[in-house]
C-alpha cells in the first residue's frame, strides 16, 4: 500500500511491478446524515470538501456527485490559471488562489503540476496598449505581479506567434504575469479528493441529487438517487447546473448556462512555452507536456445545456489561432469537447447563502474558474463552517445584484473569462 | 451549424440570429415604487431552464423579433410565434 507519494514510493512500486497502489479514495455508501453535504463533484466541491476537513475541523462531510469525480468542467478546461484582474475585490480572491496552487502539489501530496510558464495577453494597437498599462498599473497596485511588455519581450517569449506588419492585428505588446501558467485539471480534482478522503471526506460518486428536503422554509437536507440524505448546511458547486438546483430548492439566480469549447491538436515539438491569448479574437493556446496545443476561446452564442459545441463558434477560435500563429495552420486537430458554464452578468462568481436557508451556493465561475478552484473552495468552506463571510468572500455574496455593487470583470480586466 | 426558423424568412443559418432573453418578463411599472429586489428580478435573475424553454429571438437580418420555444438540452426548435401585432 502506497498511502504517501514520492520519489521513493514510485521507484519503489516500479520494483514491484505497480501492484501495490491503493485506490486514491474509499468509495463509501452514503450516511443517513452529515454536518455538511457538498453538491458537485468538481473542482470546486472537493476543494471545500477538503478545507472543511482540514481548516475546520468538521467531520462529517459528504461531496454528492452525480456523474464521475471532475466530469464537469473541472476535467474539461484548458487549465489556464492566473490573478490578472482589475479590481482589488477579484484580485484577492484569484491570487488566494493562486497562492494555494503554488503550495497544493505539497499541501495534498499530489502532483498537479502547476507550471508557472506565464500568461500573456496580446494587445494590437496603441490604444490597447494604453488599456493594458492601465491593467498592469492596477494589478501592481493590487499587489500581483505584472509587467508590459512590448513587442520585442512578446517575440522573446514567444516566437511561434505573428509578427508580420501587415498582420490584420499586428501585435504591439502584452500583458504578462509571470506566476500564471497552466496546471493539470484531472490532478486537481483528483488530489483534492484523495485528500478529503484521508480527513474522513465521504465522496459519493453516481448519485444524482433530485431535489431538497424542505421543512418550514428551511432546508434539512438532500433526495438523491440513492436515497434521503439529511443535513443543516449544504453547499451547492454544480456550475453550470446551478438553476437546475435552484429551481429545486425554492431560490433564483442571475446565471446563464452556456455550452464553452475547447480544442486539443497532436503532439508537435515545443513552439510554446507560455500562455497567449488575443482579445481581440478571443481566442487562446499554450502547449501541454505532452505537445498537444490546447486550445480555447469564447462562449457559444446561444445559452444551451448541451455539453457539445457547435460550428460557428468552433470557426470563430480557430480562426482565431491561426491568426494568432499562422504557421499553426496545418496542425491537426485530436480532440474537440464542451463543457456547460455558468454566466452571471458581471463576469463575477457568486458565494454566499441562496435564500432558501440551510443552501449556499458557489457558482457563477463561467469560462474561468479551474484556476480558482482553491480559493473558492477555501472561501466556500469558511461560510460553510462558520454560517458567515470571509472577508474574500464577501464583495461575491448574491445581494450584490440588488444592491448594484457589482464586479463588472468583463468590462474592468477586459478580459473574456 | 443549426438553423432555426424566422417567422418572416423562413430557415436561416443560425449565425443570423440572436437570442434576446426569456420570455414572461414584464418591466416594473416605473410609475409605482419600485423595490431594488423588483428591479434586481427584472434586470438580472432568471429561469435558465433545462429542457424546453421559452424565449426572445431577434433574427437579426431582417429584426423580426419572435418567441421561440426549444429544448435547451437536445437544441430542438419546438415551435416559435411572431411578436409582430397585424396593423388593423
Ligand atoms: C472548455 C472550457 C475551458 C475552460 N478553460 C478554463 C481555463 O483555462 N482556466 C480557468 O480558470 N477556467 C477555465 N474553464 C472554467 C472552469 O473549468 C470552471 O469554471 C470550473 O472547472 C468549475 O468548477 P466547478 O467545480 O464549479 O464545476 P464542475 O467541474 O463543472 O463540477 C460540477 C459538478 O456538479 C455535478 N452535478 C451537477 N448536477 C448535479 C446533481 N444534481 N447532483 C450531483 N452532482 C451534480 C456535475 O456532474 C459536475 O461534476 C473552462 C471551462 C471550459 C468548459
Ligand atoms: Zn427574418
Amino acid at each position: 500500500m502506497s498511502r504517501h507519494y514520492s520519489a521513493f514510493s514510485v521507484f519503489r512500486e516500479g520494483l514491484r511491478g505497480h501492484k501495490g497502489w491503493a485506490p486514491l479514495w474509499r468509495s463509501p455508501a452514503p450516511q443517513d446524515a452529515y454536518d455538511v453535504i457538498i453538491i458537485g463533484g468538481g473542482g470546486h466541491g472537493l476543494a471545500t470538501a477538503y478545507y472543511l476537513a482540514k481548516n475546520h475541523g468538521v467531520r462529517k462531510v459528504a461531496v454528492i456527485e452525480k456523474g464521475w469525480l471532475g466530469g464537469g468542467n473541472t476535467g474539461r478546461n484548458t487549465t489556464v490559471i492566473r490573478s490578472n484582474y482589475f479590481y482589488p475585490e477579484s484580485t484577492q480572491l484569484y491570487d488566494l488562489s493562486v497562492r494555494l496552487y503554488e503550495k497544493l502539489s505539497r499541501d495534498i501530496n499530489y502532483n498537479v503540476m502547476f507550471s508557472q510558464r506565464g500568461m500573456m495577453v496580446l494587445t494590437h494597437s496603441e490604444a490597447e496598449m494604453e488599456i493594458a498599462s492601465r491593467t498592469v498599473n492596477a494589478m501592481q497596485i493590487n499587489g500581483v505581479d505584472a509587467e508590459l511588455l512590448d513587442v520585442k519581450d512578446v517575440q522573446k517569449k514567444a516566437p511561434i506567434l505573428n509578427y508580420r506588419s501587415d498582420a490584420r492585428y499586428p501585435i504591439h505588446g502584452a500583458i504578462y504575469q509571470g506566476r500564471g501558467g497552466t496546471g493539470r485539471h484531472d490532478a486537481v480534482a483528483w488530489g483534492y479528493a484523495r485528500a478529503a478522503d484521508q480527513h474522513g471526506v465521504d465522496i459519493i460518486q453516481n448519485c444524482e441529487v433530485t431535489g431538497f428536503i424542505i421543512e418550514g422554509g428551511v432546508c434539512k437536507g438532500v433526495e438523491t438517487t440513492l436515497g434521503k440524505i439529511r443535513s443543516d448546511r449544504i453547499g451547492v458547486a454544480v456550475a453550470g447546473h446551478s438553476s437546475v438546483l435552484a429551481e429545486m430548492g425554492g431560490y433564483s439566480l442571475p446565471i446563464h448556462s452556456y455550452a464553452l469549447q475547447a480544442f486539443v491538436t497532436e503532439a508537435i515539438k515545443p513552439v510554446m512555452d507560455t500562455v497567449a491569448f488575443s482579445p481581440m479574437t478571443g481566442s487562446y493556446f499554450s502547449q501541454s507536456d505532452k505537445g498537444g496545443l490546447v486550445i480555447g476561446g469564447g462562449l457559444d452564442r446561444i445559452p444551451s445545456y448541451a455539453q457539445r459545441g457547435n460550428t460557428p463558434m468552433q470557426e470563430t477560435v480557430l480562426s482565431g489561432i491561426i491568426e494568432m500563429a499562422p504557421a499553426l495552420a496545418k496542425v491537426k486537430l485530436l480532440r474537440h469537447w464542451a463543457g456547460n458554464v455558468d454566466v452571471s452578468p458581471d463576469s463575477s462568481p457568486l458565494i454566499g447563502p441562496s435564500g432558501t436557508e440551510g443552501i449556499y451556493i458557489n457558482c457563477g465561475w463561467g469560462t474561468g474558474g479551474f484556476k480558482a478552484i482553491p480559493g473558492g473552495g477555501y472561501v466556500f468552506a469558511h461560510l460553510l463552517a462558520t454560517g458567515q463571510h470571509h472577508d474574500i468572500s464577501r464583495p461575491f455574496d448574491p445581494d450584490r445584484f440588488r444592491t448594484g455593487r457589482l464586479l463588472d470583470e468583463a468590462a474592468g480586466s477586459g478580459i473574456a473569462h | 451549424m443549426q438553423r432555426f426558423p424566422c417567422p418572416f424568412c423562413g430557415l436561416r443559418d443560425e449565425r443570423e440570429f440572436r437570442f434576446a432573453g426569456e420570455a414572461g418578463k414584464t418591466r416594473p411599472d416605473t410609475t409605482q415604487e419600485v423595490s431594488d429586489k423588483e428591479w434586481a428580478n427584472y434586470l438580472f435573475f432568471c429561469k435558465n431552464a433545462k429542457g424546453p424553454t421559452c424565449e426572445i429571438w431577434v433574427h437579426t437580418t431582417c429584426q423580426e423579433y419572435f418567441v421561440m420555444e426549444r429544448d435547451s438540452a437536445t437544441m430542438e426548435v419546438l415551435d416559435t410565434t411572431p411578436m409582430r401585432k397585424d396593423v388593423a
